[in-house]
């Protein structure tokens, strides 16, 4: 992605949302970026990876969001224009901060991007991250294209300076993983270093400051009204005597547009870029003369309300259409055809369903699973073994490792957000009588595991703390992290021992293993069901799909005569290479990586490396 | 607007080829507009790539019927997308199977592809099968079974670029030493149509 570095304004070229969020920042002279990795955020992290040494900037990975803003706050007051984006969930890890850093402001530009994930592709909620503009009192932009995204992120610095906010500049899964036509700009060169100006009286947030920080807000926010009246990104898009006005923002505008272009429709758009603070002005003239409005935008109602308000001043008769009269659904994200079959009603058009209805079959599911030779097989496959008949609640969490919830583990229990499996873990330890495991990842584990195992230590909890260590953030796309030794722009760093973070904590029981070994790695699991207390074990192998964890041939094949067809390898380990057709298994050699495990796993050694 | 779904399994090379159709709209000054799969569904799971191109595109997903073309990288990926299809749809698939772990594990079954192929035949006259691994092998390198669905797509003739046009985007977006054998299982899906 070295392009993206190209001094060449006017040049177009095909980016997806993330990258074009990425040439935006350095467009407006970036100095500072930090993040969490989550989908559909990922790729402007790796983009950064790729470019942020040759452009000159600071680029890092940080433990988790709420540190990835407070670095970035920082660098923002001391006067370096910094961003700092997340997935949408990652933006509760943030909270804390976030609000009072509304309070406090900012001096420099900084940029929050929020990636919402509507339809929860690949997340656990699909929360509205607008309502954060509200609780926070954050302006708030909504791209609807990667070219508008790219020059609402330029456009958000600079409003972000003129307001001393940060700035919200909320996406979704259709803009950070949609792919389109860009237009560069003039790229400006990198912030500088800068240097802070103490100011105790506003950025220390004691009470005494707090109590006059919260009205330079609310002050602030009032500036912010005109800029919203008059923000670029808000469009009018006419229509000759219009049936039907549209009020839209984000992913689903887009839908709208569609509609009434493909369909040549005679419908009035007005699509809201800035949505906080809510450009009433602009809404209660579009909705004045109108006799129905519709409000199209995913998930909650966050501009239907606003609008059902204002109407009561300007227009008490409007008719209003959306997600309160079951026009639109609150739940998952939208597509061209619930828009128009929304605006079909309302304008009793026909629209005819031309798709094909061939027979129906029953297809089989496929959902996404561990790869063959993944490390985690092999941990749940000797825990299992460790625990025989005994039973135990899984209290698993947010990583490749979740897919233990499929057949055959079925190792899955309790999980709610990032490092949310050690906390639940002590807690059914503590009120149950049941054996008790935590699974999470490397990363997981520096993101939020650590005080959760500090307050297991204290609170002196019981159950097997397993850390599943691939040496990467796998589901992702590979970052690196505090136990990888390396940095976000590819410099060496300190590899924080898991270990040694452990022990400081005061757990007697560590214990290093690597999955691989199945038989060793039972008996390591053994010990540390039988140990009181928190037992730390630690699966450390390399994800296959890394360098790192690459395995070289030969594969592995079922030796046909020595097969009883009993069955363990499939219903037991499940590795996705092995193939069951009738009773016959076999092993697919163009996913085999020839790992092995599935060898140590047959009772019967009729799993035998390939001789070529 | 000519509007394109591409569906398939994680890992066959489903991004890589809807690049090449993408930049080679774009190299044509048409607007283009696609949505991708990151993320979680590429351990295994489904992959969905949808390109939209023309004069101008709106939005980056297409609506049930309003496909010009589905192009299946796996047979029940392919039926699974069959709603975006009307009988002016082109539905060009690839036969080689990818069974899913759901069915290798026994607790689901993989569908009669042949009853698949017959029930698509009744519904549309624009239904085309190959082989594209086995093409691809034969181009020189199994990898390449995405550039073979390319030259598919290419022989409709729903697309704006032409042949030549097509076959520059594949040179531009794979490494100068595999470009021989993309060219290869380029045109050797090309024929199948």
């Amino acid at each position: 992605m070295k392009e993206l570095l190209d001094d060449e304004p006017g040049k177009k070229i095909l980016l997806l949302g993330n990258e074009a969020i990425v040439r935006g920042a350095m467009e407006a002279g970036i100095g500072h970026g930090s993040t969490y990795p989550g989908t559909p955020s990922s790729e402007i992290g790796n983009t950064f990876e790729k470019v942020a040494k040759e452009y000159g900037m600071y680029f890092e990975y940080s433990a988790n969001e709420k540190v990835a803003l407070e670095v970035g706050a920082a660098a923002a007051v001391s006067g370096v224009r910094s961003m700092v984006w997340m997935k949408h969930v990652g933006v509760n890890v943030a909270a804390d901060a976030l609000m009072t850093l509304m309070y406090c402001g900012t001096r420099a530009g900084l940029v929050i991007v929020a990636a919402g994930d509507p339809s929860v592709h690949s997340s656990q909620n699909e929360q509205d991250n607008r309502y954060y503009s509200l609780l926070g009192n954050i302006p708030m932009l909504e791209p609807t294209t990667p070219q508008e995204a790219k020059e609402m992120v330029k456009h958000a610095f600079d409003l972000s300076e003129k307001l001393e906010l940060p700035v919200l500049v909320r996406t979704t899964t259709r803009i950070n993983h949609a792919r389109g036509i860009v237009t560069f700009g003039e790229l400006k060169p990198p912030a500088k270093k800068g240097h802070f100006e103490k100011e105790p009286g506003r950025f220390v947030a004691v009470p005494s400051t707090a109590i006059n920080n919260h009205p330079r807000l609310l002050n602030h926010m009032k500036e912010a009204e005109p800029l919203s009246e008059e923000s670029p990104f808000t469009i009018e898009y006419d229509g000759k005597e219009p049936e039907l006005h549209i009020v839209s923002s984000g992913a689903g505008f887009n839908y709208a547009l569609e509609a009434k272009e493909v369909h040549d429709l005679s419908v009035k758009i007005l699509k809201l870029g800035m949505t906080n603070p809510f450009p009433k002005d602009k809404v209660s003239k579009f909705i004045k003369d109108a006799k129905r409005v519709l409000v199209v935008e995913e998930l909650e109602p966050f501009l239907e309300d606003k609008i059902t308000q204002i109407a009561k001043e300007v227009n008490p008769k409007l008719e209003i259409y959306g997600k309160h009269t079951g026009h639109f659904s609150r739940l998952y994200e939208y597509n061209p055809d619930i828009v128009m079959k929304a605006i079909s009603e309302l304008l009793e058009l026909d629209v005819k369903d031309e798709s094909l209805k061939p027979k129906e079959f029953s297809l089989p599911t496929r959902p996404p699973s561990l790869c063959p030779g993944c490390p985690h097989r092999a941990t749940y496959y000797a825990v299992k073994r460790a625990l025989g008949k005994k039973e135990a609640v899984f209290s698993t969490d947010i990583g490749c490792y979740t897919l233990g919830i499929q057949d055959p583990m079925n190792m899955a229990d309790f999980l709610l957000c990032m490092g949310s499996s050690v906390g639940a873990a002590g807690g059914f330890s503590k009120n149950t009588d049941q054996k008790v495991f935590a699974f999470l990842g490397d990363s997981t584990f520096f993101h939020s595991g650590l005080p959760a195992l500090v307050s297991g230590v204290y609170n002196q909890h019981d159950f097997v703390y397993v850390i599943m260590d691939n040496r990467t953030t796998a589901m992702t796309g590979h970052q690196p992290h505090p136990g990888t030794g390396i940095t976000g722009m590819g410099d060496p760093a300190p590899m924080l021992s898991i270990e040694n973070l452990a022990r400081g904590a005061g757990v007697e029981f560590v214990e290093t293993v690597d999955p691989f070994d199945i038989e060793k790695t039972t008996e390591v699991f053994r010990k540390a069901i039988e140990h009181p207390g928190i037992a730390v074990v630690i699966p450390k192998h390399a994800c296959v799909l890394i360098e790192e964890g690459k395995i070289k041939e030969p594969l592995y094949v079922i030796d046909k005569e020595v097969c009883t067809q009993c069955h363990v390898c499939t219903d037991k380990f499940g590795c996705t290479a092995l193939v069951r057709d009738g009773d016959v298994v076999s092993i697919n050699a163009t996913l085999c990586i020839g790992c092995g495990q599935c060898a140590q796993v047959c009772p019967f050694d009729a799993i035998i490396q390939e001789v070529k | 607007m000519t509007n394109i779904e591409i569906v398939g399994v994680g890992g066959q090379g489903i991004l890589t080829s809807s690049q090449v159709i993408g930049k080679a709209a774009m190299a044509k000054g048409l607007d283009v507009f696609m949505s991708e799969v990151h993320g979680m569904a590429q351990r295994g799971g489904v992959v969905v790539t949808t390109v939209k191109l023309g004069e101008k595109v709106y939005s980056p997903l297409i609506g049930d019927g309003d496909a010009d073309v589905i192009l299946g990288f796996e047979p029940i990926e392919t039926y699974r997308a069959i709603s975006k299809a009307s009988e002016d749809t082109w539905v060009v698939t690839n036969t080689a199977p990818i069974v899913p772990f759901t069915v290798s594990t026994g607790k689901q079954t993989y569908p009669d592809i042949g009853e698949i192929y017959k029930a698509l035949d009744e519904v549309t006259d624009k239904f085309v099968k190959m082989d594209a691994r086995k093409l691809a092998i034969e181009a020189g390198a199994a990898i390449t079974q995405n550039i073979v669905m390319v030259g598919a797509l290419t022989a409709t003739g729903v697309l704006p670029m032409s042949k030549e046009e097509m076959l520059d985007s594949v040179r531009q977006s794979v490494p100068e030493r595999f470009m021989e054998i993309n060219e290869k299982a380029f045109l050797k899906g090309f024929e199948q149509i």
